[in-house]
């Protein structure tokens, strides 16, 4: 099962190789991760998306808690919680494509963030579900780069988390 | 102000730190001038760095205290990542400070750099590069705090050599508060209680014991409870002398090379309390055919993650051995039960005592059991006994009757040939007027043999009972059983003469080869060589193997006995 977690962690150097080295370390899977720090400067929040058996995620919560430099864990799928991912695609654009591509973007509520002769940028935010119909969407041939920065999410309402 | 090197120093004093393990070098030369310039830190001068952790290592392990070693950066530092691993396995707390190459100089390939946090990381419970003079103290304070709380483990402490050369004014917290690190030590009351409600109802109950035991001191509390209940105890290698061995409660060790009587029950359980103990691989079995049986189990750990990992949990209590222990003893106290069926139960488990599945023969060969059982006659059951790894590890853990906790000290996690010769360093260090006794066999003495220069140098009187069968005994023992007899690379050619060795290392050497010069040796080095270190090198049955066994794969109850063969 898909799940992302939320994790709150002291934003020292070396925290995310922390992170990142013990999911290789104990064979758990990392499909995506994220991290900045926080409103908090001495915080950072990671997202990461992972999946596997509830033991398995059971575990991995309770492994993260473990490490000294981690503040808070929680599920975000286990609740009502929104998630996003931001991607920025470089497009083909010549002749009757450039039309085409603009409304393509404007279907998926994307925005041509540069445009020059040939190429668009097109940065386009949602979940990432989203993100892979806009990419099905357009004909391979014209896609030239593609960037996604993971997912993002946080809890409806109430659920907050912080420290 | 004070150097930074002088706070380190100034550091280990307030955490009452009487000596240290280590070995000098480039990067620690400041820290090393300091050490010089005082007297309450004693320093040992190792041969060799992993020496240096194991020592600290088996200070910590034998005493209530934090080891500590002192190494230099680069190789200093990978030397030293076997002996942390060690300890991280068996969660023994503990201090390593390293030195690096000066702050500027990181990342630069510079001489005698490596990544220390970045080698260390996967086996300690934390690590520390310090940047600052001003963080030093407050550092040091919190590696000393994290290593000895919760479920304890090594934390390396990184300071860079300029940082020990600048000047700061220096504080020593108190206290500390770490808003990401609050490790839970009192377990949830109702859990307790419904936990304590099971016990009422067991009719076929184990008390199942590990590390934990150990770890949080409460041998003294949970031998209590386990009287009140009178159920069957059993221990993990990690948790021997967690219960008295001597005890008719006391059903042996379990596992892979566990009593008859004590994998059955625990196989069979309907109720097992299983306290600081993590289900580990070598305990169990083969998982699928241990979860055939239906049973509750209840969980009393430290470490969340240890909980529900291996083996499904009915009740989970988080929380220090002593202190859940103490509750459930209070709850106990207010009209606990046993159910009448544990009557019948105890008429099985003496059932499968009376397999005597420890039984052997001592005839023509010296047996490995028999030294163990006239090592502990000799030293009446009190000495501290450590030992390698390999057959005669296991020949010690099931012969020698510990009744006492942190006088058995091996690795268990991570096995580690090597370990007995500074083990028996760290428990001296520790305990200086204890009788200490390292079981070894040829192979593993030799993987730290160095330190026996290390006990000259400091008088330390290990007394080594080398079971020489003159093969890796344990890898003969799996090839001989599953290999077809195909004894790859498991013997050793080309030994030293111990005695001689021993000998030109300034200590005393016996040659021992007949069963009945055993006890006469061990008296004479535990009282005429009482002072000295004595290397007893004994020529045992090289055909010897370890029994009861459980194969990889097997399960607890496929066994195979002695008498099988
Ligand atoms: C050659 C060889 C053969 C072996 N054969 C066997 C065998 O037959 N049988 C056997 O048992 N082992 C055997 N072992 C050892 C085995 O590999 C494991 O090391 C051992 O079983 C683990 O013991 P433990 O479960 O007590 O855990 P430990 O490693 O001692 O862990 C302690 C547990 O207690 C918890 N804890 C720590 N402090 C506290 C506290 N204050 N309060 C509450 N909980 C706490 C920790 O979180 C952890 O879960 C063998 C090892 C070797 C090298
Ligand atoms: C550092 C290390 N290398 C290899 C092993 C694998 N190993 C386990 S037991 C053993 C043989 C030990 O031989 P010895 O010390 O003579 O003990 P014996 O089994 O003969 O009693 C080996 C090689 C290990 N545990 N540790
Ligand atoms: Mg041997």
């Amino acid at each position: 099962m898909r799940h992302i977690i939320s994790i709150l962690i002291e934003n020292e150097s070396g925290a995310l190789s922390r992170v990142a080295g013990l999911f290789s370390a104990r064979g758990y899977n990392i499909e995506s991760l994220t991290v900045a720090p926080t409103e908090d400067p001495s915080l950072s929040r990671m997202t990461i998306l992972t999946s596997g058996s509830d033991e398995v995620l059971e575990q991995i919560t309770k492994q993260l808690n473990k490490l000294v430099d981690v503040v808070k864990v929680v599920d975000l799928s286990e609740a009502a919680h929104v998630e996003r991912e931001l991607m920025l695609i470089k497009v083909r654009a010549t002749g009757k494509d450039r039309e085409e591509m603009k409304r393509m973007a404007d279907i998926f509520r994307g925005r041509i963030i540069d445009v020059t002769e040939s190429t668009f940028v097109i940065e386009l935010t949602g979940a990432s579900a989203k993100l892979d119909s806009f990419i099905a969407a357009l004909d391979a041939g014209l896609i030239l780069e593609t960037v996604r920065t993971g997912v993002c999410g946080i809890g409806r309402g109430d659920r907050i988390l912080k420290v | 102000m004070i150097s930074g090197a002088e706070i380190v120093i100034r550091c280990l004093q307030e955490e009452k730190v009487d000596c240290v393990f280590g070995y000098p070098g480039g990067s620690v030369l400041h820290i090393y001038d300091a050490l010089f310039k005082q007297d309450q830190v004693k320093h040992i001068l190792v041969r060799h760095e992993q020496a240096a952790v194991h020592a600290a290592d088996a200070y910590s392990r034998s005493s209530q205290r934090v080891g500590v070693a002192l190494v230099t950066s680069g190789p200093g530092v990978t030397n030293t990542v076997t002996g942390i691993a060690t300890a991280y396995m068996d969660s023994i707390p503990m201090v390593v400070i390293t030195g690096q190459v000066p702050t500027q100089y990181i990342g630069q390939d510079a001489f005698q750099e490596c990544d220390t946090v970045g080698i260390t990381r996967p086996c300690v419970k934390h690590n520390f590069l310090v940047k600052d003079v001003k963080d030093l103290a407050l550092t040091i304070k919190k590696a000393f705090h994290i290593a000895a709380t919760g479920r304890p483990g090594p934390v390396v402490v990184d300071i860079p050599k300029d940082i020990t050369a600048q000047m700061c004014e220096f504080d020593y917290p108190k206290t500390i508060q770490m808003r990401s690190y609050n490790p839970v030590v009192k377990g949830h009351l109702g859990q307790i209680k419904k936990a304590v409600q099971i016990l009422q109802e067991a009719k076929r109950p184990i008390i199942y014991t590990g590390g934990g035991v150990i770890l949080s001191d409460a041998a003294g509390k949970l031998t209590q409870l386990a009287r009140k209940l009178n159920f069957p105890v059993t221990n993990t290698l990690m948790g021997l002398g967690g219960y008295p061995a001597t005890d008719r409660q006391f059903v042996g060790m379990l596992g892979m090379h566990g009593t008859f009587e004590a994998n059955n029950a625990m196989h069979y359980a309907d109720v097992i309390l299983a306290v600081g103990a993590r289900f580990d691989d070598r305990v169990i079995g083969n998982p699928e055919h241990f979860s055939g049986e239906k049973r509750r189990v209840i969980h009393i750990d430290i470490d969340p993650s240890s909980i529900s990992k291996r083996v499904k949990v009915d009740v989970p209590i988080v929380g220090n051995v002593g202190d859940v222990v103490d509750e459930m003893l209070k709850l106990l106290d207010s009209g606990f039960k046993t159910d009448p069926e544990v009557a019948d139960w105890w008429k099985q488990i003496e059932e499968w005592r009376g397999r005597e599945s420890l039984r052997y023969k001592q005839e023509n060969h010296i047996m490995p059991q028999y030294v163990v059982e006239k090592l502990y006659e000799v030293t009446k059951g009190e000495a501290f006994v450590t030992s390698d790894v390999g057959q005669h590890q296991m020949f010690a853990a099931q012969y020698y009757k510990f009744d006492k906790p942190r006088r058995w000290i091996n690795s268990g996690g991570l096995g580690t040939m090597g370990v007995g010769l500074p083990y028996g360093m760290g428990v001296l260090m520790a305990n200086p007027d204890a009788q200490v006794a390292c079981i070894t066999g040829e192979a593993s003495i030799q993987m730290c043999i160095q330190e026996m220069s290390t006990c000259k140098q400091y008088g330390l009187p290990v007394k080594i009972i080398n079971l020489n069968n003159g093969m890796l005994g344990m890898v003969r023992q799996w090839q001989e059983m599953f290999y077809s007899k195909r004894y790859s690379q498991s013997y050793v050619t080309s030994l030293p003469d111990f005695v001689k060795l021993a000998e030109s290392y300034g200590h005393v050497g016996i040659k021992i080869e007949k069963p009945e010069d055993v006890e006469p040796a061990l008296r004479k080095a535990f009282t005429e060589h009482k002072d000295d270190l004595v290397f007893m090198d004994f020529i045992i049955d090289p055909a010897a193997n370890v029994f009861p066994m459980v194969a990889a794969g097997k399960g607890l109850t496929e066994m195979i006995l002695a008498e099988d063969l």
